[in-house]
């Protein structure tokens, strides 16, 4: 679409003031650009480089996930919902593995969900690396990418010897999970929590200190705490906000209530407590696996297998905490092999929806900022 | 989902939220500083960041604690994890021969229509395989067609670089050993 001038493009509100100053322009950002993190495509009106408004326009990789769960199995939209969000593919996995239970009424034996547990747990570290990689990044500091990914990269390669696959896991299953860790699972993960506790002072040195990083994300990018809970922000954007919501803590599933975490809050919802409640996530995280692998029992990995699944008719709902917030699975199943109709509440869809409400008033540089403390994820928005 | 009593414990948050808002707004006329604060800040800038460059060198200098990827330089040696998904593969014995019976289950399971069975029958009449069609350019490595299989016909095989500049020659023929039909 191309966009003319004099005239606003469509989705703006202020159209008539916008014609009236001359200073006031459109500026296109993305489908292509570094700072956005995928095919995200951002009109802004700007004067200057003052951010006036911001629309997102969607879209570029949506791929009817939701219509395409209608022609599969059960078993294969398993692997569908790695493409979501690719950086938290076990607990997608894991949420539309728990919807399925609940509608066939099978557990998981305690093996298994110990070994979900801890998958997951990792994976939210994992994310986390990249997220912090990458602001740093964005913020001109290449040195944090580097140093994010070489820990980032020793977790993937547990997820690699585990499952074989370094993103797209397709590792869980109803019931379980399709196969048994192997025998070196819990000496390289005690060896990779002992390295991630000295980097996370690294980190700490590197960036969180750095002043120069605190004068660019301290009061960058306010979101108020009605306005988070009013656009349905969850995940690290609304504990930034300072509302003490975790799915894993106020409506716990799997077997997180067993283990003992904090939910760390924000106090007023700049960039910087978003920064802040990742970091201590990760801390958290860390404190998590090592309590599950205190207490990793041996037995069976996955209850018993069906030749096919087919649900009863009814509809389910599962919801788990993801990297970036709240994943919801809405199941209706009319008794066949495939779902009648899968819908998935993504969390990165209305953490973006809150973006005009965080970068008004600020400078392009600090909407890089803002849409990295997102922390977004492109298919996880278009689906 | 969201209990009363959190909402209400955070109300002084949204205050000081509307606080930063405000004074970050306001700061298109910036207060000026005073010499020593100007000061301060750059040094206080510096020192932090002579601080991470302490961390950074202190790597720089013992090489050893660095972990590095030296591929492609040794993809010869090169040996991936057992449960690797590189492309689909045949097993196949000394003799050349598979355990594959065309019966099509792999087929059924894999969500995009990947793999193509085609059974034929031999001298005796006997459903035997004929052609076993593998398009790695649809596949999603998603592991459901081995999981399904009841004879381990097929595995995962372990090679990588998998990219090709023909989609052509992405379709492999799994029951010829040299995958080519
Ligand atoms: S790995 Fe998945 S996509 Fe590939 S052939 Fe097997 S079932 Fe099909
Ligand atoms: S590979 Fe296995 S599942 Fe597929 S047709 Fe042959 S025997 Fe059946």
């Amino acid at each position: 679409m191309e966009i003319n001038h004099l005239q606003a493009p469509p989705g703006f509100t202020d159209t008539a003031a916008a014609e009236a100053t001359t200073e006031e322009y459109y500026l296109n950002m993305g489908p292509q650009h570094p700072g956005t993190h995928g095919v995200l495509r951002l009109v802004l009106r700007l004067d200057g480089e003052n951010v006036q408004e911001v629309v997102p326009h969607l879209g570029y990789v949506h791929r009817a996930i939701e219509k395409m769960a209608e022609n599969q199995t059960y078993l294969q939209n398993i692997h569908l919902t790695d493409r979501l969000d690719y950086l938290s593919s076990f607990m997608n996995n894991l949420g539309l593995c728990m919807a399925i239970e609940k509608g066939l009424g099978i557990g998981v034996p305690e093996r298994g969900e110990y070994i979900r547990v801890m998958l997951c747990e990792l994976q939210r570290i994992q994310s986390h690396l990249l997220w912090w990689g990458v602001l740093g990044m964005d913020m001109g500091a290449v040195t944090a990418f580097l140093y994010g990914f070489k820990e980032r990269e020793m977790i993937t390669d547990i997820f690699e010897e585990v499952c074989g696959n370094r993103l797209t896991m397709n590792f869980f299953r109803p019931g379980g999970s399709s196969a048994d860790v192997p025998d070196t699972f819990l000496p390289r993960v005690a060896t990779v929590i002992e390295r991630l506790k000295r980097a996370l002072d690294e980190y700490q040195t590197l960036l969180t200190d750095n002043i120069i990083f605190q004068e660019r994300t301290r009061g960058i990018g306010v979101l108020s705490r009605e306005k988070a809970l009013s656009y349905g922000c969850t995940g690290p954007v609304l504990r930034g906000s300072g509302v003490q919501y975790d799915g894993r803590k106020n409506n716990p599933y799997s077997i997180y209530e067993r283990f003992d975490f904090e939910v760390p809050v924000g106090q007023g919802g700049d960039s910087f407590d978003r920064y802040l409640v990742r970091m201590e996530e990760m801390a958290q995280s860390i404190k998590i696996v090592q309590q599950a692998m205190e207490t990793f029992p041996t037995g069976p990995y996955r209850s018993k297998e069906f030749s096919k699944y087919r649900i009863p008719t009814g509809s389910y709902f599962s919801q788990v905490e993801t990297a970036r917030g709240l994943l919801g699975i809405y199941m209706v199943a009319d008794g066949t092999a495939k779902p009648y109709r899968l819908k998935y509440r993504s969390p990165s869809f209305s953490n973006l929806s809150a973006i005009n409400e965080m970068a008004v008033g600020y400078k392009i540089a600090d909407l890089i900022t803002i849409i990295s403390t997102l922390d977004l994820v492109i298919p996880d928005i278009d689906r | 989902m969201i209990e009363e009593s959190i909402i209400k414990k955070h109300t002084v948050l949204s205050e000081h939220a509307a606080e930063l808002l405000q004074s970050r707004q306001s700061s298109t006329v910036k207060p000026g500083l005073s010499l020593s604060q100007y000061l301060y800040k750059i040094g206080s800038g510096f020192y932090s960041l002579l601080k991470g460059m302490k961390l950074t060198g202190s790597y720089f200098v013992n090489p050893g604690k660095i972990v590095t990827q030296p591929y492609p330089e040794n993809r010869e040696t090169l040996k991936m994890f057992p449960r690797f998904r590189g492309r689909v593969i045949m097993v196949h014995d000394e003799d050349g021969e598979h355990s594959c019976t065309a019966c099509g289950l792999c087929e059924k399971a894999c969500p995009n229509g990947t793999i193509s069975v085609h059974a034929t029958r031999n001298i005796a009449g006997r459903k035997v395989l004929g052609r076993y069609v593998y398009r790695l350019n649809q596949c999603t490595q998603c592991n459901l067609c081995i999981e399904v299989c009841p004879f381990d016909a097929i595995r995962m095989g372990h090679d990588f670089e998998l990219a090709a500049y023909d989609r052509d020659s992405l379709i492999f023929i799994l029951n010829n050993k040299e995958g080519r039909g």
